[in-house]
């Protein structure tokens, strides 16, 4: 695997082989030990061009714990936010030695166009491009899901809210239908893109037949502004129609779970007693986040050593 | 300067010598009955046509001479085989009044390469506010008939029906660039299915097909004549078809990429394949093409839009919309058209010249290829094949979406009034 860029590229085996990585580093990261030495020499550059706190920090603690150098550009206070070009970012970002580059961007394919232009010869992981994809989420969801329900294959996921300007719904559809789960989105028709019939899942404008014995339910964000662009009346109506409250979260199955990306409208597309509440995975969403991302870099920059260690596996490198 | 072309195919029919004197068509006879000119031009196999006229043309002088001047523009137009173009008003400053459109006008004769008749735009600035002095701009030396806003589009119903109205006055025709805008906000790419998977905002067909609707019917509610620019969706062929088969004074254009590109190539993230309107579907493709093949479209225009590397050297949201056109448009159509017996020589004549030059109303193009008639030609070798090389065009830029292509036919030379513009595929 030479890049991230999205999840429907991954195949079954690719992705299982990063979950259970994942699985493996994150066992030993929760010891006293939290850092290994696995990527000492390489320098990671986390590029954002658009501020997300979380997801950085996620990047940033992934590739220390694996020992890398760690450079951060952010759209605050660089010259990224003066308005300089992704291909002039990132021809520095090449001339200083990174083997990797994480790159969150608004503009979608932006990953992708790093990736495939010439521009710089190291390896990407997109880490969210504009309303495109965001496969360390997905990736992150479906280790959280795992580790809950075991097997994905057969397993009903809901997944409600702005499907249309959701990169977190776009990974998750395509890597969750990879593992063999059975998705259905639900929203406002407003809020479904165009297409959405030739998506590998089913969708749904009726929130509560959906959710009736369903496994998991992923809450997306929904902004505010949405409803000034008319995709719905008012955020009241939206909440009564697809927010997630404690009546509607007892229609889900035994053991299901309930998820959200963060960072939640509690009030507006779930309720913060369930957001609270005992089904909530949000807190661990976090939590394998990291483990999520070690393994991604893990793969990325392992699958392009060409030291005699060659192919060595994630449990080899930590035992090193 | 006396020209013979010996043994040329007028249309691609039966070899003829063609002498050209004095800008005209002196003389047409059977192969070896002429007597030698000044400059002798062996034609065997080549097909002879009357210069092209390209109706949408972007020449971006004035104000952005990074990407194109109108020398190194009309130098690829000649390259491709016309003998005139069309100069779009979304220059810096617009070409919204006499003075401007005059400049473009003279450096398009100072140039040389062929006729420039720059398009006046429709309102101030491009603004869509208030009519621009559209008679001053007919009048003047340029003698505007065609006006656009092109780049944006007249969306205000009542500016287009007075501007309709207003150019009844002097035989001028307001040439769309039909987007409703806000239904194409922040829009990248074709809205459809794949779209929606590559989280690009969506550029509907209906957002095309709306104005061209509302635009037919206010035509024919002025009765004045309204040209559709670069129409791009097989329902905005059916539109026009309609408003054809009811009487309506509508013609339309194509675009070569819209002939042959798909929406997929966005799928690169490649700027270089952005374009406004964006690359459509397959049906679409096969929708313009019949259209273009029945008469329903009445041009092929080639939208020719340079843009300096930096401005398509970026992400995808960040490119420049645009693409060039200028030199590899009559290999596309014969590619698309005449390689599949969708149109004959003839049919290219009159898609890529003369129903040209009757929308732009311009006396002396599109003319028949007979004797006394201007001698404004282009002679194409048709079994040639070539590969595009972004960096051998005569455009200042290199945005064609066709670099490493390889296509069919070939211009050997391009005359203007008996002049050779270009000689053995080069500039003369
Ligand atoms: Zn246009």
């Amino acid at each position: 695997m030479r890049h991230l860029l999205s999840t429907s590229d991954l195949t079954r085996d690719e992705a299982l082989l990063i979950l259970d990585t994942a699985a493996e580093l994150g066992r030993v990261t929760d010891r006293a030990v939290k850092k290994l030495p696995t990527l000492r020499g390489r320098t990671v550059v986390n590029l954002f061009f658009e501020d997300s706190t979380r997801t950085r920090i996620s990047f940033e603690a992934a590739a220390k714990r694996l020992s890398a150098d760690v450079i951060t550009f952010s759209a605050k206070g660089s010259s990224v936010s003066k308005g300089e070009s992704l291909k002039d970012t990132a021809l520095t970002l090449e001339a200083m030695g990174a083997d990797a580059v994480v790159v969150r961007h608004h503009a979608s394919g932006a990953p992708y166009r790093l990736a495939h232009s010439g521009w710089v010869g190291c390896s990407v992981v997109n880490a969210g491009d504009g309303t495109h994809e965001h496969p360390t989420q997905a990736l992150l969801d479906a280790f959280t899901l795992r580790e809950h329900l075991r097997e994905l294959e057969g397993r009903r996921v809901v997944i409600v809210g702005d499907v249309l300007h959701s990169r977190v719904a776009r990974s998750n559809v395509a890597l969750l239908s990879t593992l063999g789960a059975q998705v259905t989105l639900v929203a406002p028709p407003t809020l479904l893109p165009v297409g959405v019939d030739t998506w590998p899942c089913a969708v749904s404008y009726d929130l509560d037949a959906a959710l009736e014995g369903a496994d998991a339910v992923m809450m997306l964000r929904v902004q505010n502004e949405r409803m000034n662009a008319a995709y719905f009346p008012s955020t009241h109506e939206y909440s009564r129609r697809y927010g997630l409250d404690t009546r509607r979260a007892a229609l889900l199955a035994d053991g299901a779970i309930v998820l959200h990306p963060g960072p939640m409208n509690r009030g507006m597309e779930i309720s913060a007693d369930v957001a609270d509440g005992p089904r909530s995975v949000i807190v661990e969403q976090v939590t394998n986040g990291v483990s999520v991302r070690m393994a991604v870099l893990y793969l990325v920059l392992g699958a392009r050593a060409e030291d005699s260690a060659g192919e060595a596996s994630a449990a080899e490198a930590v035992s090193a | 300067m006396r020209v013979l072309l010996r043994s040329a195919r007028p249309y691609g029919e039966e070899p003829v010598d063609v002498a050209l004197e004095n800008g005209v068509i002196a003389a047409m006879a059977a192969p070896g009955t002429l007597p030698a000119g000044d400059l002798d031009v062996d034609a065997t196999g080549l097909v002879l046509l009357p210069g092209l006229v390209d109706l949408h043309t972007h020449l971006r002088e004035p104000g952005r001479e990074d990407a194109e001047t109108i020398e190194t523009g009309t130098r690829a137009a000649a390259l491709g085989g016309f003998t005139a173009v069309h100069a779009m008003a979304n220059t810096q400053p617009v070409a919204d009044t006499a003075g401007v459109v005059e400049m473009v006008w003279r450096r398009g004769v100072e140039a040389g390469h062929c006729d420039v008749h720059p398009v006046g735009a429709v309102t101030v600035g491009l603004a869509g506010e208030h009519l621009a002095e559209l008679g001053a701009m007919a009048d003047s030396a340029a003698r505007v008939r065609v006006f656009s806003d092109d780049g944006i589009c007249v969306s205000d119903p009542v500016i287009m029906r007075r501007a309709l109205e207003y150019v009844k006055a002097f035989d001028g025709v307001i040439a769309q660039h039909a987007q409703e805008p806000r239904l194409t906000q922040g829009a990248q790419m074709n809205e459809g299915a794949l779209s929606g998977v590559l989280g690009l905002a969506g550029w509907p067909a209906v957002a095309e097909e709306a104005i061209i609707a509302r635009d037919v019917l206010l035509a024919a509610h002025v009765g004045s004549r309204v040209h559709i620019c670069h129409l791009s969706t097989a329902g905005s062929v059916d539109i026009v078809r309609y408003a054809k088969s009811r009487g309506i004074d509508v013609t339309a254009e194509v675009t070569p990429h819209h002939l042959i590109l798909t929406e997929d190539l966005a799928g690169t993230y490649d700027p270089v394949y952005k374009v406004n309107p964006p690359l459509r579907t397959e049906t679409d493709v096969m929708a313009v093409r019949e259209g273009l093949a029945d008469g329903t479209i009445d041009a092929v225009a080639t939208d020719h839009a340079p843009h300096a590397h930096e401005d398509k050297d970026c992400e995808w949201a960040a490119g420049a919309f645009g693409m060039l056109g200028l030199e590899t448009a009559l290999s596309v159509v014969v590619d698309t058209m005449v390689s599949h017996g969708r149109l004959d020589w003839r049919g290219v004549a009159d898609r890529m010249s003369e129903r040209p030059a009757r929308i732009g109303r311009l006396a002396d193009q599109g003319r028949p290829i007979a004797v006394g008639e201007p001698a404004s030609l282009v002679l194409v070798d048709p079994g040639a094949s070539w590969t595009v090389d972004p960096g051998r065009l005569a455009s200042r830029s290199r945005n064609t979406p066709f670099a490493g292509r390889a296509l069919p036919a070939r211009v050997v030379a391009t005359f203007l009034r008996g002049r050779p513009t270009v000689l053995d595929g080069v500039i003369a």
